[in-house]
């Protein structure tokens, strides 16, 4: 029986450190910031990770770290002050809600859960923009949400890895 | 407080409720929003993060750059050879009309100064590399290499060789932005080269460019080239910026769809030339008017992308 919550493996996890959610933000940062050109599809990096911790840590990632990295991406990719921030603390608190639900779910059906969240994180950008005059960019737009959530599996196992014990047989350890 | 006076544990506390936290964050963004999209006062703020930033930015141009020279030490000999044999193809077929420019300007030159006319203002011009488009997909701009250590304003035009690429709409200290003429709210005034019609022409969604306003009975047909009117007191007159490619004449609207393909290579990346900064028009004054009150400096008028 699996009564471990987190992980499909019965491993315990190790506690997160906070510098390495720190230093996970600021490699999907720099990931956000390789410029792509007109490649369409690619994840929002810094979307994910945030909705990643917010599942796992709601507790220690807060609103703030997200406002803070949503105005450095609005900063860092030319769009309205503002936009980022609004649409990452959204994803933040629902992600953050729904943390005690996700977790119970396999990888496969987390990313399910995870969809829509991205999904909707995108639209929120869409909505301040065009309210604010700006064109939409097309349905392919919302094409990153999709990838980003086929992203959740190999995520999980890389953003987990520093949490990992070695696996050591002790039979008389009672868990 | 509680009745035997000790104070609760530390962990328990947890700053305000998730839904305070939320509404105050969301309210501070929406004040940012407000603040840069009507009134862009965030701008100095803008500049002081991005300058931070600028080293990361750099950094994560690398991969990108590697990419392209890996591709470029692959692209075969003969693609360069046959480039090179086509260059020079050009450029001789470019000398004749070089040659005769050069005569033609001089003629210019007397001719205007026969006139008493005031001289056509030298242009200065710097050149300037296409870094990459930026991120945001509202928005059709590119980056590129010279900022304002380099001299460059916010509301310079910018051309490649075959015609008017954009303008220039934000500076950073060591790049700038460059709002490409096919955005939806960077408008260029214009003028068609066969009948001299006037009109201003705006970008449109998917990298074309649209004549909006113009009544459905306009003379305008498909192939008519469009050139800067230089009314605006940004572009020089007689820049090419794009050419008619349909029109829909519906009687049903009172305008004509019109659209039209940029001359530049727009969603290319290359090298560009950042015109500089044309004097502002100055309206003319009246004589009596400005004996009456002291005359203030006209500000240049721009347009902000």
């Amino acid at each position: 029986m699996n009564i471990q919550p987190t992980h499909s493996s019965r491993r315990i996890l190790l506690p997160v450190r906070q510098w390495f959610i720190l230093f996970s933000l600021a490699v999907a940062f720099f990931l956000n910031l390789i410029p792509v050109g007109s490649a369409v599809g690619l994840p929002d990096w810094v979307a994910l990770v945030l909705a990643f911790w917010s599942v796992r840590e709601p507790l220690r990632l807060g609103m703030g770290t997200a406002f803070v990295v949503g105005l450095m991406m609005d900063v860092a990719s030319g769009s309205v002050m503002g936009q980022h921030p609004l649409a990452y603390l959204l994803l933040s608190y629902a992600a953050g809600g729904l943390s005690r639900r996700i977790l119970w779910f396999p990888l496969v059906q987390q990313a399910l859960h995870i969809l829509p969240l991205l999904l909707a994180t995108q639209l929120v950008m869409v909505v301040t923009r065009v309210v604010g005059g700006a064109d939409f960019p097309g349905w392919s737009y919302f094409l990153g949400s999709f990838s980003g959530a086929l992203f959740w599996f190999p995520l999980t196992f890389v953003l987990l890895l520093p949490q990992y014990q070695p696996v050591e047989k002790d039979e008389n350890r009672p868990i | 407080m509680s009745v035997v006076g000790h104070q609760p544990p530390p962990f328990f506390k947890r700053g305000p409720a998730p839904l305070a936290r939320l509404a105050f964050f969301v309210i501070l963004s929406l004040v940012l929003l407000v603040l840069d999209l009507k009134y862009r006062y965030l701008e100095l703020a803008r500049q002081g993060v991005a300058t931070v930033l600028y080293p990361l930015q750099r950094a994560a141009y690398t991969p990108v750059d590697l990419y392209e020279q890996l591709g470029g030490y692959f692209s075969s000999l003969a693609a360069v050879q046959r480039e090179n044999v086509e260059l020079r193809r050009k450029e001789l077929e470019s000398a004749k009309w070089m040659l005769r420019q050069q005569h033609l300007e001089l003629e210019n030159q007397r001719l205007r100064q026969l006139l008493d006319m005031k001289a056509r203002q030298p242009v200065t011009s710097t050149l300037a590399d296409i870094l990459h488009a930026a991120r945001d997909p509202f928005s059709r701009r590119v980056i590129v290499d010279k900022g304002s250590q380099h001299g460059i304003v916010a509301g310079q035009a910018v051309v490649d060789e075959a015609g008017v690429l954009g303008q220039v709409t934000r500076v950073y200290p060591l790049q700038s932005e460059v709002t490409l003429v096919t955005d939806k709210n960077q408008a260029v005034p214009v003028q068609v080269v066969r009948n001299g019609l006037r009109t201003v022409l705006f970008g449109a969604s998917d990298g074309q460019l649209e004549l909006r306003f113009l009544a459905a009975n306009a003379d305008i047909q498909p192939g008519d080239q469009l050139v800067t009117s230089g009314l605006d007191g940004v572009y020089l007159a007689g820049l090419p910026v794009a050419k008619v490619l349909r029109v829909d004449r519906d009687a049903a609207y009172t305008f004509a769809r019109i659209v039209c393909e940029p001359a530049a290579g727009v969603e290319k990346h290359g090298q560009v030339l950042i015109l500089g900064l044309r004097e502002a028009l100055q309206r003319q004054v009246e004589e009596t008017e400005a004996r009456d009150r002291p005359v203030k400096p006209k500000r240049s008028r721009r347009r902000d992308g």
